[in-house]
């Protein structure tokens, strides 16, 4: 039963792709049309090989920025909701400027912190941060104070302290909560690499697959385009299934959302 | 110890809690608990049973009248012969957490070291028919074993006073029998002293020596009944004519509170 239904889940998707792969190739033969405008699957696949060293030098300063950003953005974002929910007032003190970093488009903000911020590298982290750190703080804040109210009162009937409430009760109720907003925050830690590199236009060494699609549209290079557009789709999909995996390890044992058959 | 045993476990003059909104939830009330009684605080909802039972708890602060356990007017914490355990109407386990460590949690947070915890926590699985469990996730037991772990967590700490909130209210009437016959046994063996709260009249007769009925709006005592069966608690009991008599004494009671309220 379970082998049918993992069958089913990584069989159905990979169909759909095919076909759809299949569809494309057969219209862009059908009506001829030109490589600058819709190159075909298999002119995309022969450029990513060809392209193969630039674009994986790319796909590296890119992946890496994103996977810094998410890492940063969950240390930091966690430390922020655990900082939360020590009091009332430094939450109601502080989290109106959470808001205020997520609301603000980091576009705008991306050209001032490439100026304020020498390295290149380390602005594109920062970018990317400020994207991804939103959902972590509130989704891990929400998760810290949505504790059965149970619970919290067997704690303080045997007089526990308030470390022990935050490390055996707070802190493993909130877990469901936390990747949930890492979920989110994996895809959003790309894009925000992606946007920052976009705005900050570096070139040569340091070049994420960003700037290979720029430079790729200005050349009218649309097969490496499209090549470089799928390494960073395949880069979302990893994070992606990093965080579920995380996810699952550290919640299948025990959380509704993580059980088989729930 | 003479000195002790001659003192009521808990003594509640004039106690009463009216909520910051202004609402009365128990008008002021005495009641005593001595060792060894099993009383059952017995009213429909809204009567005040589970606020009482939380301001004996300590887990809510009355706004009038005094409290003393064991004669002290601080509730104890956790001294020999001074224990008090709670357990609520959910079995209110910690879902990532073993059977074992759900037991423990009590002596854990008292900072007992591992393996005196593990040995707590079996012992206490084994006065309630768990053997085996301890390694078990809470999502893996029937809703009438996870009550008893909430038991054993309570028993694990070596209560002296056991407070329950409707703790079988939530189950089928076949699994509430039998951990209503369970509990008894538990009293017996143990020596314990319970405070227990139900709506169910049928339960209040089958388990305490002593029922206290309560009426609603706002919260208050209206009879104090003493449940003199001599003897064994068993299914001849709940279908002998005492039982039947104190159920009807009971259920007057409740009764009449609830005419005088509409009246």
């Amino acid at each position: 039963m379970t082998d049918r239904r993992r069958i089913a889940e990584i069989g159905a998707p990979v169909v759909v792709a095919l076909l759809f792969l299949a569809a494309w190739e057969a219209v862009v033969r059908l009506y001829a049309i030109p490589v600058y405008l819709v190159p075909s699957p298999g002119v995309v696949a022969a450029t990513l090989v060809r392209d193969w060293t630039l674009l994986f030098a790319s796909l590296r300063v890119t992946l890496g920025i994103a996977l810094t950003a998410l890492l940063l953005a969950t240390v930091l974002g966690a430390a922020a909701a655990l900082l939360f929910v020590q009091s009332r007032w430094i939450e109601l003190s502080l989290f109106p400027y959470a808001v205020l970093l997520q609301v603000t488009p980091i576009v705008a903000i991306a050209p001032l912190i490439i100026i304020w911020v020498h390295d290149t590298r380390v602005a594109l982290v920062l970018c990317a941060v400020v994207v991804a750190i939103f959902p972590i703080i509130s989704n891990t804040t929400l998760g810290l104070r949505s504790v059965d109210p149970g619970l919290l009162a067997l704690f303080r009937l045997h007089d526990a302290s308030r470390w022990q409430v935050l490390w055996r009760l707070r802190v493993p109720s909130a877990l469901p909560y936390f990747f949930g907003g890492l979920r989110i925050a994996s895809g959003l830690a790309l894009i925000g690499a992606v946007v920052a590199e976009f705005v900050a236009g570096t070139g040569g060494q340091g070049a994420g697959l960003a700037y290979q699609i720029l430079l790729a549209g200005i050349q009218l290079n649309v097969p490496r385009l499209f090549a470089a557009l799928f390494l960073i789709t395949a880069c979302g999909v990893a994070l992606f299934g990093a965080v579920l995996l995380a996810s699952r390890i550290a919640l299948a044992r025990w959380h509704e959302s993580e059980l088989a058959d729930g | 110890m003479q000195a002790a045993r001659a003192e009521p476990a808990l003594e509640a003059r004039a106690l009463g809690k009216r909520y910051p909104n202004g609402a009365l939830a128990l008008a002021p009330v005495d009641l005593s608990v001595w060792p060894g009684e099993f009383v059952t605080l017995l009213g429909p909802s809204g009567c005040g049973k589970s606020t009482l039972l939380n301001l004996v708890a300590g887990l809510l602060a009355p706004s009038s009248g005094t409290l003393r356990w064991w004669g002290e007017a601080e509730r104890p914490r956790g001294a020999a012969g001074h224990r008090i355990a709670f357990v609520f109407q959910a079995p209110t386990l910690m879902p990532w957490a073993r059977v074992r460590d759900n037991v423990a949690l009590p002596l854990a947070l008292a900072r007992a070291p591992r393996d005196a915890r593990d040995a707590a926590a079996a012992q206490a699985l084994a006065q309630v028919g768990l053997e085996g469990f301890a390694a078990h996730l809470p999502r893996e037991l029937s809703g009438g074993m996870q009550m008893r772990v909430s038991i054993a967590r309570a028993l694990c700490v070596e209560p002296d006073l056991l407070l329950m909130d409707e703790p079988f209210g939530a189950l089928d009437e076949f699994t509430r029998q039998r951990l209503d016959a369970d509990l008894l046994a538990l009293w017996a063996r143990r020596k314990l002293t319970v405070l227990f709260v139900t709506h169910s009249i049928q339960e209040a007769v089958f388990l305490s020596t002593r029922v206290v009925v309560m009426g609603a709006r706002p919260g208050r005592i209206l009879a104090d009944h003493r449940i003199d069966w001599q003897g064994a608690r068993d299914d001849a009991f709940r279908v002998s004519t005492a039982f039947a008599e104190h159920a009807r004494i009971l259920s007057s009671c409740v009764a009449s509170a609830g005419a005088a309220a509409t009246a």
